[in-house]
């Protein structure tokens, strides 16, 4: 099963501390403008997903999110995760820390692609 | 030339070393006592602490906020005009040195800063001072006895989440509406850029009564997010980006409260051929108009940073293009000559490079940029980028996602029918552009296109009284003309019957 979200090392590790403070956490990938194209990383509950929200996978045991209408235009990438310096502008519950998370991303190549066709459009979220 | 710049300022003005938040006209230091500090992406220097605010400020600033607002909300239109124009007033006396200091806070050239965003912030409050004294509630006369009276009341405190790129014009925004509406607000600017809104309060002084504006500074989780939940709000309003703004509409849908957004775009800068039927003033006014995606870094919300050029002249128009963005003058924020200056903070630039990464990996080509700037000296830890042209098709993600940095993703299309498609093909709807000599194709294009702002033969200019909006997934509400009254302020309706006659039913 070829993974459509994956997280650095780095990312991991800031996930693992923000799990601690906050309790579970989910991802969303956001769009749009100032911090846009981030993703947001939320206590679980504080953001509610629905029908309209592909779950793209799961990273440091967390749920990744994105909007199906979004992830029409994203879906032949896979995202990777990664932390860097900064301050960001959202909700986003790292950026206390003085880091962000970002997404990185790699095109799939056409034998993924054809594998992730298979296997059928990802899960949506109730 | 920073060293220079602070002290410039700080012979007119005080940069305090650390800043509390302002509550109820006064400096008031944070509950929990945690502050952070706030660089200068020009140098990555330290400029000053601002506080790392919870709840319980939030709270405070809601108290200070309420016991002002049945007595600003009662003020007359006459009263709030004057004091909207007193605050233009400052800041026009002051204009110089605010530029200096939104330069130094955000990164963004003080040429801009002097020339556009605090002209614009000027004139801003000057027209809302405008709007509130010929606005008019209105009366129908249902029958000859019956007369319903329509009168506009403000909504009482509303609470006002400020974004980085254009601080304290995006602040003015969203202030000069809801004051002029008659309403007390509690504003959270960015945090990577609290500088000037702290300034332009202490410069203000006693021109606003107390309470009627607060600034309270935090990260969005820990100072945001309790203003946007709080059941004390009448209103909210917003500027950043879908996630952010989803969750700020579900907040509000727990109190049943408005919101206004504005998300964003991938805004659509479309020439056809024509434009190059003559080489002269105007063709040169739309090579500007090409170049415009470097305004402001590109971090600008209606970024004109997809290009659509005619397959007709495609050729021959880039040549001309790719030469003009080359002569872009990228250099020191605070030198009057620099047209382009830092990205507001290291993720933005990371951001940006990951988006070079991902648009090569797609196949787009680079034509010119591609690469973070050194610039070297006093700015070589600063965060620039160099201008850059992409080349590619609409389905690339460097097509797709505002990148919010000085990159233009161009593609050809052939005929109107493919350029209005290719036009539309994004989920947001904020900006676009279109450049032709032939107005009505101008006029049948424009409206087709789903914008709220469709610039014809121009582009980013944000004047008064031009209303700017979202379509899509672009937002909720238009920002800047009186349209945004509507947005600040209930109707009341009282229905008065002078019949001394009993209906009948009973």
């Amino acid at each position: 099963m070829i993974a459509r979200v994956e997280i650095t090392e780095k990312a991991a590790a800031v996930l693992a501390r923000l799990k601690i403070q906050h309790g579970a956490m989910l991802f969303h990938q956001s769009g749009g403008c100032c911090d846009g194209s981030a993703p947001m990383c939320f206590p679980v509950g504080d953001f509610r997903v629905g029908p309209q929200d592909v779950l793209l996978g799961e990273i440091g045991g967390c749920q990744f999110y994105i909007g199906a209408a979004q992830f029409d235009y994203w879906q032949h990438t896979q995202l990777i995760i990664d932390v860097v310096p900064g301050r960001g502008s959202g909700f986003s519950a790292e950026a206390p820390e003085g880091v962000r998370f970002l997404t990185r991303s790699r095109v799939f190549t056409d034998v993924e692609l054809t594998e992730l066709e298979a296997a059928g459009p990802p899960a949506r979220a109730a | 030339m920073f060293q220079q710049a602070l002290d410039q300022v700080s012979k007119q003005v005080l940069i305090r070393e650390r800043y509390d938040n302002y509550i109820g006209g006064k400096w008031v230091a944070p509950v929990e006592g945690r502050y952070f500090d706030n660089p200068s992406p020009v140098t990555g220097q330290k400029l000053c602490e601002v506080p790392r605010s919870s709840a319980a400020d939030i709270e405070l600033a809601l108290d200070a906020a309420h016991k002002a607002k049945d007595a600003w909300g009662k003020t007359s239109a006459a009263e709030r005009a004057k004091v909207l124009n007193r605050i233009a007033d400052v800041l026009e006396q002051k204009l110089d040195l605010v530029a200096m200091i939104e330069t130094l806070d955000n990164g963004k050239p003080i040429r801009e800063t002097t020339l556009a965003d605090m002209p614009l912030a000027v004139d801003h409050f000057r027209y809302f001072a405008g709007v509130i004294r010929a606005q008019e509630g209105s009366l129908s006369e249902i029958d000859n006895d019956t007369v319903a009276y329509h009168f506009r009341e403000p909504l009482g405190v509303v609470g006002q989440i400020i974004p980085w790129n254009f601080p304290l014009l995006m602040a003015t925004w969203k202030l000069a509406p809801a004051l002029a509406a008659g309403n007390c607000v509690v504003l959270k600017p960015a945090e990577q850029t609290p500088l000037s809104i702290l300034v332009l309060m202490e410069l203000l002084g006693d021109i606003v009564p107390p309470g009627v504006i607060n600034v309270v500074n935090g990260f969005g989780l820990e100072a945001g997010k309790p203003l946007a939940q709080s059941k004390r709000i009448a209103k909210i309003a917003f500027t950043g980006e879908t996630t952010t703004g989803r969750m700020i509409m579900q907040y509000a849908s727990d109190n049943i409260i408005p919101v206004t957004l504005e998300l964003g775009g991938k805004s659509p800068n479309i020439f056809f051929a024509d434009v190059m039927d003559q080489d002269d003033d105007f063709f040169d006014k739309c090579l500007e108009g090409f170049a415009m995606f470097a305004l402001n870094q590109g971090e600008v919300c209606t970024c004109p940073s997809r290009a659509l050029v005619d397959a007709r002249i495609y050729d021959r128009f880039m040549e001309r293009a790719v030469a003009r963005v080359k002569k872009i003058k990228q250099g020191h924020p605070l030198d009057m000559s620099t047209m382009i200056g830092a990205q507001a903070s290291n993720d933005q630039l990371e951001k940006i490079l990951s988006y070079f990464d991902i648009g090569q990996q797609e196949g787009a080509k680079v034509l010119t940029g591609g690469k973070r700037a050194d610039l070297g000296g006093e700015i070589g830890e600063g965060y620039y980028v160099e201008p850059t042209v992409l080349e590619g098709n609409n389905k690339m993600r460097v097509f797709q996602e505002e990148i919010f940095g000085p990159v233009v993703s161009v593609v050809k299309f052939d005929g109107e029918e493919e350029a209005l498609s290719i036009a539309n093909d994004t989920l947001y709807g904020l900006g676009a552009g279109v450049w032709t000599r032939d107005g009505t194709r101008a006029y049948r294009f424009g409206r087709a296109i789903q914008a709220g702002r469709v610039w014809t033969n121009c582009y980013h200019l944000y004047p008064a009284h031009a209303s700017f909006g979202g379509y899509k997934q672009s937002g909720i509400g238009r920002e800047n003309h009186l349209k945004m009254m509507d947005h600040y302020q209930q109707t009341k309706n009282m229905l008065v019957s002078y019949s001394p006659k009993a209906l009948g039913f009973f």
